[in-house]
């Protein structure tokens, strides 16, 4: 029998709607959502090889305990009434011994967070958090010092924008199909691109300018251009008078911020920088100076990533079409949002948290997502307390903290660590307890709601029954509520009856989404009245340039430029990202996606590469302070020479997974572990390498 | 050659694979063989701009294809219809002549089942109205397909449009130095 299901891949965290085809309970092909539109059944080579993940035997299979040393990957399969006994009992003596707060909960975040932040206020621990800081924690701290909102209720308008300039987003390579498909076809009509980047991307072979900016200075250039702009008058004054707080504050904090001097600093041409500042604003308000994705480059990331907002509102692009825009919740049109477990009466938590946000010393990253990487110093230092267990929700600290030797060392203090995953991950592999979770295909989730200029909901439906002895998330955690006490915060028993009371009140029901996979709350996109109607949500209602939210919390609106230390002599900065054949850590065992791309390179700079006697191909050791691995480099001009890139995720340690089994290096062994106190994010790019022939 | 054109538009292309991907996935086949194939040209410095070109190769359909010739079981065939070169599955013994005989590479080897495998132009799909997979799945839409008649059309128009394009933005002479004399 063959039918069709719609539903919401999760091969990346873009979750892009899907049609699955399914034969005698069998995936036979996944295209993109045909009814979506902007999708119109495009997919990505991660999304179609998903096929690949469903069939693996090299996924985790059913609940194991541990039976050998941690990290010895001996293990005793058990069933799940027995795991989930375990794993009661022990939480359950911990909270007794230490306390509810020596346990912590950390997820990369998910259609289920909503669950999980229940289960923790639920046995009274204030210790859950999110991937997002080691994502883009300072983009959000930045987004709510300017306008109260979050980085994620604002998107950019890819289809109508007439010239985005793009700070190391590589679009077309972390992919995100609707805004791939939206701005190839913006470009083919005529839009332009500047794009900014210490190496060359695929997104930067489409670009009109390409600038390879000196890593680390682009807080300088945005200083320089924000000079340009509002010395030569070329801004949106109207939208400025009306909107912004702190413009003359402003003009005269960039007053020695010379295009002249910002050449000095980024190696990018004065001339460049102002007639890049004339064309933006001749084609403004439809502009976007490019606010996402990852975060998490330099220590003053918050301050880069505001100066990029700052620049879209000088330019009069933000809340318009082709520019920046906010995204519109349900209510802007009458409707209700789906219920979320979390926004049930649970008990108050009044104890500080694992990583301190919102304490005087970490006042301003956002509590719902916490900061992950102070995880490792907050077991290490058993300060503010101890933290005596760990439950790792798709999340996996060992590849993607920072300095992983560190993590390691810090998890093993633990008396207990549980990873739910889907992978042989490493931190599967050092885990105590492993519940293993159904795919995407195989389970149902919460549902996706999705705001934007047309307020949407989507639903990922179970598509074929689970190859595996495997559950999905939401009941895993209900049936570990229920052991521990705390089932009545969980009011469901099937993943039908959830959705059915997150759905209560909306004017949907689960049957609605049968037909398209989606529903609408309405039909016209909503932008609001640039005169009078920004519903922005700082103190003083305003674009705060001047923020309140900073200044409070004794921080400057506007710092003074501060150069990032230079490479010593035989050094490079290491930089990171991602390419389209991947997600993060997480898809690196995938027997197609392996085939394509098995392993990461360091692209090194042909000049360096000379100098170190390194011919393109050759196997070479990397080094840094916190480790060193063996890697194959390519050799390119494509790359600042100061600079050395590796993808992101590889260099896996859990022999489990047989094909991802070290292959490449893993950039979390190489970095070492910084934080932008202000915003929150980690700092990916501080850390210098050496590059030496094997 | 077929009654088809598979038309890319090289300046939408991003290389990510989708088409070749999604291919395996339809055709049910291993990750090895690659039934169509995105060859990168690049990465190269184009005066102050970075250039790679990503070319989509796929079965040409040969008029009078080598690999229907010499194939000794008549498992491979041209369909009287419309041209399309395809293998008859049942009748291939893994003798790989074709492979041999293809001066483009198109006849693959499937070594889950030890025998040739090529691209069809998912006639399945197309047979009912749909597009072939590489098209329908690719993420900026730079696969387009047709009739060969309507496809000359639409190549002369999307040139037409691309022109026009250039017109008014300049994006043709956008090397800095060349933004900076005409804003300066």
């Amino acid at each position: 029998m063959r039918k069709d299901v719609y539903s919401i891949c999760l091969m990346c965290s873009m979750r892009c709607p899907i049609k699955v085809t399914v034969k005698n309970d069998q995936v036979v092909r996944i295209e993109g959502n045909p009814h979506v539109p902007g999708i119109e059944g495009s997919i990505c080579a991660k999304g179609a090889a998903a096929i690949g993940l469903l069939n693996d035997t090299e996924r985790l299979q059913y609940p194991m305990v541990r039976s050998g040393p941690r990290g010895s990957n001996r293990w005793r399969r058990v069933s799940w009434q027995e795991a989930l006994d375990y794993v009661s009992r022990k939480l359950e003596r911990i909270i007794e011994k230490d306390g509810a707060q020596s346990i912590v909960f950390g997820e990369r975040w998910n259609l289920s967070t909503h669950l999980s932040r229940t289960f923790m206020k639920a046995i009274g621990s204030p210790n859950h958090f999110t991937h997002d800081s080691l994502c883009k924690g300072s983009m959000n701290t930045a987004c709510r010092s300017l306008f109260g909102y979050i980085d994620e209720q604002m998107f950019m308008d890819y289809a109508n924008v007439r010239h985005m300039v793009i700070y190391g987003r590589n679009l077309f390579e972390s992919l995100d199909i609707r805004a791939a498909k939206a701005f190839t076809g913006a470009l083919a009509k005529g839009a332009k691109l500047t794009y900014i980047d210490p190496k060359v991307t695929v997104t930067a072979t489409k670009a009109h300018r390409y600038w390879m900016i000196r890593p680390g200075t682009d807080l300088a250039l945005n200083y320089a251009l924000i000079h340009t702009i509002l010395n030569e008058g070329l801004h949106d004054s109207v939208y400025a008078k009306r909107w912004i707080l702190g413009l003359e504050e402003l003009r005269e904090f960039v007053r020695p911020y010379t295009p002249e001097w910002a050449e000095e600093v980024s190696g990018i041409p004065a001339a460049e920088i102002v007639a890049l500042a004339r064309e933006m604003s001749g084609d403004k308000p439809r502009v976007v100076f490019n606010f996402g994705f990852r975060a998490t480059n330099y220590p003053d990331e918050i301050y880069f990533r505001r100066s990029i907002m700052i620049l879209n509102a000088l330019m009069g692009s933000i809340e318009t079409p082709g520019g920046v825009f906010f995204k519109k919740s349900p209510v802007e049109v009458g409707g209700q949002p789906p219920r979320e477990l979390n926004n049930q009466q649970l008990p108050d938590i009044d104890l500080p948290r694992f990583d301190r946000v919102g304490t005087p010393e970490f006042p301003l990253p956002d509590p719902r997502t916490g900061v992950a990487q102070m995880l490792p110093r907050a077991i290490m230092d058993s300060n503010p307390f101890p933290l005596k267990a760990a439950i790792f929700y798709r999340f996996d600290p060992l590849c993607s903290i920072m300095d992983s030797r560190q993590t390691r060392k810090a998890l093993d203090k633990l008396d207990l660590i549980v990873s739910i995953d889907i992978n042989h991950s490493d931190i599967a592999g050092f885990s105590d307890v492993v519940l293993p979770e159904s795919i995407f295909l195989e389970r149902t989730d919460s549902i996706f709601r999705v705001d934007g200029l047309i307020p949407q909901m989507f639903l990922r439906r179970q598509a074929v029954t689970p190859r595996y002895d495997t559950k999905s998330g939401p009941i895993i955690l209900k049936e570990l509520a229920q052991k521990m006490g705390v089932g009545q915060w969980f009011p469901y028993e099937t993943m039908e009856e959830l959705i059915e009371w997150q759905l209560a009140g909306t004017g949907f029901t689960i049957t609605d989404f049968n037909t398209k996979g989606f529903v609408t709350y309405t039909d016209k996109p909503i932008f609001w009245d640039r005169e009078n109607g920004l519903d922005l949500k700082t103190p003083s209602r305003r674009i705060e340039f001047i923020s309140s939210m900073l200044e409070n919390a004794g921080f400057e609106s506007f710092p003074e430029y501060h150069p990032l230390p230079s490479p010593p002599d035989g050094y490079f900065r290491l930089i990171c990202g991602r390419s389209v054949f991947h997600c993060n850590v997480a898809t690196q065992n995938n027997r197609y996606l392996s085939h394509v791309l098995p392993e990461n390179e360091i692209w090194v700079n042909r000049k360096a590469a000379d100098g170190l006697g390194i011919h393109d191909g050759d196997m070479v050791t990397v080094s840094s302070s916190r480790g060193k691995g063996r890697i194959k480099a390519f050799v390119t001009d494509m790359i600042h020479p100061e600079t050395v890139f590796m993808l992101h995720g590889f260099g896996h340690q859990n022999p489990l997974a047989v094909r991802s089994y070290k292959k490449g290096v893993s950039d979390a062994l190489l970095q070492e572990n910084v934080t932008d106190k202000v915003g929150g994010s980690h700092a990916l790019n501080t850390t210098f390498v050496k590059i030496q022939p094997v | 050659m077929s009654a088809y054109y598979l038309l890319q538009d090289i300046d939408k292309c991003i290389g990510c694979g989708t088409c070749e991907m999604q291919c395996k996935i339809n055709k049910g086949i291993s990750p090895e063989p690659r039934l169509c194939k995105v060859v990168s040209i690049g990465l190269k410095w184009v005066e102050t701009v970075p250039r790679g070109y990503y070319v989509f190769m796929n079965c040409f359909h040969c008029e009078n294809p080598l690999c229907v010739a010499v194939c000794p079981t008549h498992a491979m065939q041209k369909r009287e219809k419309d041209g399309i070169v395809f293998i008859e599955e049942d009748r291939c013994v893994g003798c790989k002549l074709c492979i041999h005989a293809c001066p483009w590479g198109a006849p693959q080897w499937n070594p889950e089942t030890g025998k040739a495998v090529k691209c069809d132009l998912c006639k399945d799909r197309i047979d009912v109205g749909l597009l072939p997979d590489c098209v329908g799945a690719c993420p900026t839409g730079c696969l387009s397909f047709g009739n060969i008649d309507r496809m000359s059309a639409s190549i002369r128009f999307s040139h037409k449009a691309h022109l026009a394009a250039r017109e008014k933005t300049g994006a043709a002479s956008c090397t800095p130095e060349k933004i900076g004399d005409r804003v300066g």
